[in-house]
């Protein structure tokens, strides 16, 4: 029942979600004017996307069934056309109807919600990586829980860093998203993520992946998400820490797993090394695509 | 006795200052906690218009000015402080907007002025409690606002964390006086609350005119009856929490440390197993008013009076076993997640009982649309946009992507500030004749409405797209990407504000020019007691109790 309801419901809109989608070039972060979600990256963001869009043909007809209804009053029961008012007040078929029908359309929202829960904690594999990202007032730890781990800390990208490390381009390495270590892991590959704080409560939050959990000390969280496309994704740290809450952001690069294997490599002896090599790779890919373009 | 002390105070009636500060009267406290409610929104909305100026554009605009002229401070040390300062806006915002200016309007305001009125009874029950109910709230406004003045985080100094105080961020987390001032002032402004509900409880249910049984109450007493109950059993709650907060940072206890055994998590418990049912005690005195309003305006009775009734009740008792969808994203497991997405989804159901009892009310009717009747129509539709956002972010698979961004904003402001608010000033219009014998001027206070109605949708629904679109709560600066809606809701805030002015002068107009209202201004459809007695009502009414047929 759920994939027929699925079927029909994209049917209507998906003309209109692409039309949105094209909006922005940048499929991993906000875009200017943006009304709706950021593209999704990973199959649980396509569900939750989904999710959205099937519950707004619920409540967009019912709040605008409330202002015909509102509107309706007022115009065809004014004073002046109306001067005698009835004096019904009751009707107990009414009355039922209107408790029964929001039951049911309860029920049509929660069949679905239910399922999209589920899945958000059911991954469908094992996870081939697991990266434990500790929270700190205002960065994050990541640790590569690799044979041989790897960790590093991501802070906010300063402007005064943007030259040496190869960042000046504003658009890929937007003002508050970027940072100067990313978090890096291979596409098309199951990776966990155990959430867990240094001080305070932090949240950590990659939107197009659909995934939000809090940081909280003495406690570990553990979120997962398999990205199906290359590139930069962009989130921000999502419970109130302090001063600088508006400026830890989350950097997460999605390589192929020859890169990711390369840098891992080279970044347990050298990481801006590491990072400014993949960095240069990546540019010169684009500068290759644009030309062919 | 009753009889006795009535008469008494007959010949003894109190004058200047003596009549306010001591007073048992329920209509001069009533006063009292208006005047006190209108002092406090205006601080409040202050601080929400400085946050908007900030977020009109990206970058920081105007608070590391303002942190240097209020602390004294320069340069980086500014900037730091401003960025606090921020946070210290948004939490002061939030706790003067709902323990010192909602509720003090609905509950300690026209609750006082109208329910021992509207059920036939001379005064409250106890009238001396009443009094110091209201004379705690100035000192905890006074405690609130001078930790504003006083140390917190290193370097800062007032309370940022946000008005749910999440600790560690509250206690190792801002280790000066200024949190310690917050929850001194919000176990006295709790104290008063709790002393307010045993008072309507009692006189609701011992003070009713003869005749007047339960089902026969109008449903401003109903809702004002319920929302003391809550208040009753979830403040205690708060109270306790707070305190094991203040034992954390000053006595040594580890209640929410983890390197003590303690767990930040169970302050969360604590702190919404009041914070869910508070935002209930703020919106059911406005759904009582509504009702009141729509069937004047409409000539007709409430449809559906006893369900309109037990929906509150309903909406009352759930709200109490819903807590813990605020917090999806904490890490409650997933069992947890599934019951609170299904108790959340439930409240719908009476919710909309509500909305459809109002327009069926309205059916059939003879309505005029005077200004309380458009602020009346604007909160059912207001709320109702509030509320639908509402059952989305019930879903604890989407509440993921929505938590803490400003979908989660536009959706409270959309059922407090564009409901609770609106229905305070319509029972503002509606009760302005009845508590000061004076008319306003209609176009002042129709423009005040349309000014309002318009700004704060122009703040509240682009935020609607600033959420879905990731950009977080609390935040002082935003991805360029966000500038543009951001700009639009500061636009909003701009002209909300001047509504406030028009608001103003439509108060000082009215007081003014002096038009007499007369004891009923409304006509055949105000049909409850307060319509029988005079405008303004006598210093002590019904000395002869009046008898419900």
């Amino acid at each position: 029942m759920i994939r027929a309801m699925r079927k029909i419901v994209a049917g209507g809109l998906s003309a209109f979600a692409t039309l949105l989608a094209g909006a922005s070039a940048q499929a991993a972060q906000p875009a200017e004017w943006e009304m709706r979600f950021q593209p999704a990256a990973t199959d649980i963001m396509h569900q939750i996307t989904w999710f959205e869009e099937y519950t707004l043909w619920f409540i967009i007809p019912i709040t605008l069934l409330v202002l015909f209804l509102l509107a309706y009053c007022i115009v065809k029961f004014r004073a002046s056309v109306n001067p005698n008012p009835s004096r019904t007040s009751h009707n107990t078929l009414i009355e039922v109807i209107w408790t029964v029908g929001p039951v049911l359309i309860l029920l049509f929202i929660a069949v679905p919600s239910f399922q999209l829960l589920t899945n958000q904690y059911t991954p469908p594999e094992e996870a081939k990586l697991t990266i434990k990202a500790t929270a700190n007032q205002w960065n994050w730890d990541y640790e590569y829980q690799t044979e041989d781990p790897l960790s590093f800390n991501s802070a906010i990208l300063a402007d005064a860093d943007r030259a040496g490390l190869g960042k000046e381009d504003r658009v890929v390495y937007p003002r508050l998203l970027a940072v100067d270590n990313e978090m890096v892991v291979p596409a098309n590959t199951m990776v966990r993520v155990l959430v867990t704080a240094a001080d305070v409560i932090h949240a950590f939050a990659m939107p197009s992946f659909g995934i939000k959990t809090d940081a909280v000390p003495g406690r570990i969280n553990e979120v997962w998400f398999k990205v199906e496309k290359e590139g930069f994704y962009y989130g921000q740290c999502s419970e109130l820490c302090g001063k600088d809450h508006a400026f830890m952001p989350i950097a997460i690069r999605v390589v192929s797993e020859d890169q990711y294997n390369t840098w891992l490599a080279a970044a347990k002896s050298d990481l801006p090394g590491a990072n400014k090599a993949l960095t240069a790779e990546i540019t010169a890919e684009r500068n290759v695509a644009a030309a062919g373009n | 006795m009753a009889h006795a002390a009535a008469h008494d105070d007959h010949h003894h009636t109190p004058r200047g200052w003596v009549r306010w500060v001591y007073s048992t009267n329920h209509k001069d406290i009533g006063t009292l906690y208006l005047i006190f409610a209108i002092i406090a929104g205006i601080i409040g909305g202050f601080m929400s218009v400085m946050m908007r100026w900030e977020l009109a554009e990206p970058g920081i605009q105007i608070f590391h000015g303002l942190a240097s002229m209020v602390y004294g401070v320069d340069g980086d040390a500014a900037l730091d402080a401003g960025k606090h300062m921020f946070n210290v806006f948004t939490t002061m915002h939030a706790l003067i907007m709902i323990f010192f200016m909602v509720m003090p309007a609905l509950i300690g305001g026209f609750a006082n002025w109208m329910v021992p009125i509207m059920i036939g009874a001379p005064d409250m029950a106890f009238p001396r409690m009443n009094n110091i109910s209201f004379w705690l709230l100035p000192p905890a406004l006074f405690l609130l606002l001078t930790s504003f003045f006083v140390p917190s985080a290193p370097g800062a100094y007032g309370i940022g964390g946000g008005w749910t105080m999440y600790p560690p961020f509250s206690t190792t987390g801002q280790p000066g006086p200024a949190m310690d001032l917050a929850i001194l002032s919000l176990h006295i402004a709790g104290a008063s609350s709790i002393l307010g509900a045993i008072n309507f409880i009692t006189t609701i249910f011992n003070m009713r005119a003869p005749g007047m049984t339960l089902h026969k109450m109008p449903l401003f007493a109903w809702s004002v009856l319920i929302t003391a109950f809550l208040l009753l059993l979830s403040l205690p709650v708060l109270a306790g929490g707070i305190t094991m907060l203040l034992t954390d940072r000053n006595f040594g206890t580890t209640f929410f440390t983890p390197d003590g055994g303690g767990d930040p998590i169970l302050f969360q418990h604590l702190f919404w197993f009041f914070g869910h049912p508070e935002v209930y005690i703020l919106i059911l005195p406005g759904f009582g008013i509504v009702s009141h309003i729509v069937s004047t305006f409409s000539r007709k009775p409430v449809f559906g009076y006893l369900g309109m009734a037990y929906a509150m009740v309903a909406i009352g008792a759930v709200g109490f076993v819903v807590w813990a969808h605020h917090m999806f994203t904490s890490g409650i497991s997933l069992d947890a997640q599934r019951y609170f997405t299904f108790a959340t989804m439930v409240i719908a159901v009476p919710t909309g009982v509500k909305i459809f009892s109002w327009i069926a009310t309205m059916w059939g009717g003879s309505i005029s649309m005077r200004t309380p009747m458009l602020w009346a129509i604007g909160f059912i539709f207001l709320f109702t946009i509030g509320g639908v956002t509402g059952v989305q972010l019930a879903n604890a698979g989407l509440d993921r992507s929505m938590h803490d961004t400003y979908y989660v904003v536009a959706h409270f402001h959309y059922v407090l500030s564009l409901g609770a608010v609106f229905a305070i000033f319509a029972a503002w219009y509606y009760w302005f004749p009845k508590m000061t014998g004076y008319m306003y001027s209609p176009f002042i206070a129709r423009a005040h409405f349309w000014i309002t109605f318009i700004g704060v949708n122009i703040i509240f629904f682009p935020q609607h797209f600033l959420g879905l679109s990731g950009m977080p709560r609390r935040y002082i600066d935003y991805p360029d990407a966000f500038a543009g809606w951001n700009m639009v809701s500061s636009y909003g805030s701009y002209l909300s504000a001047f509504g406030v002015l028009v608001f103003l002068v439509g108060v000082f107009e009215a007081f003014s020019k002096k038009r007499i209202a007369g004891a009923n201004p409304w006509g055949e459809g105000a049909t409850t007691l307060e319509w029988q007695l005079p405008s303004p009502p006598p210093y002590h009414q019904w000395e002869q109790l009046p008898r419900i047929k």
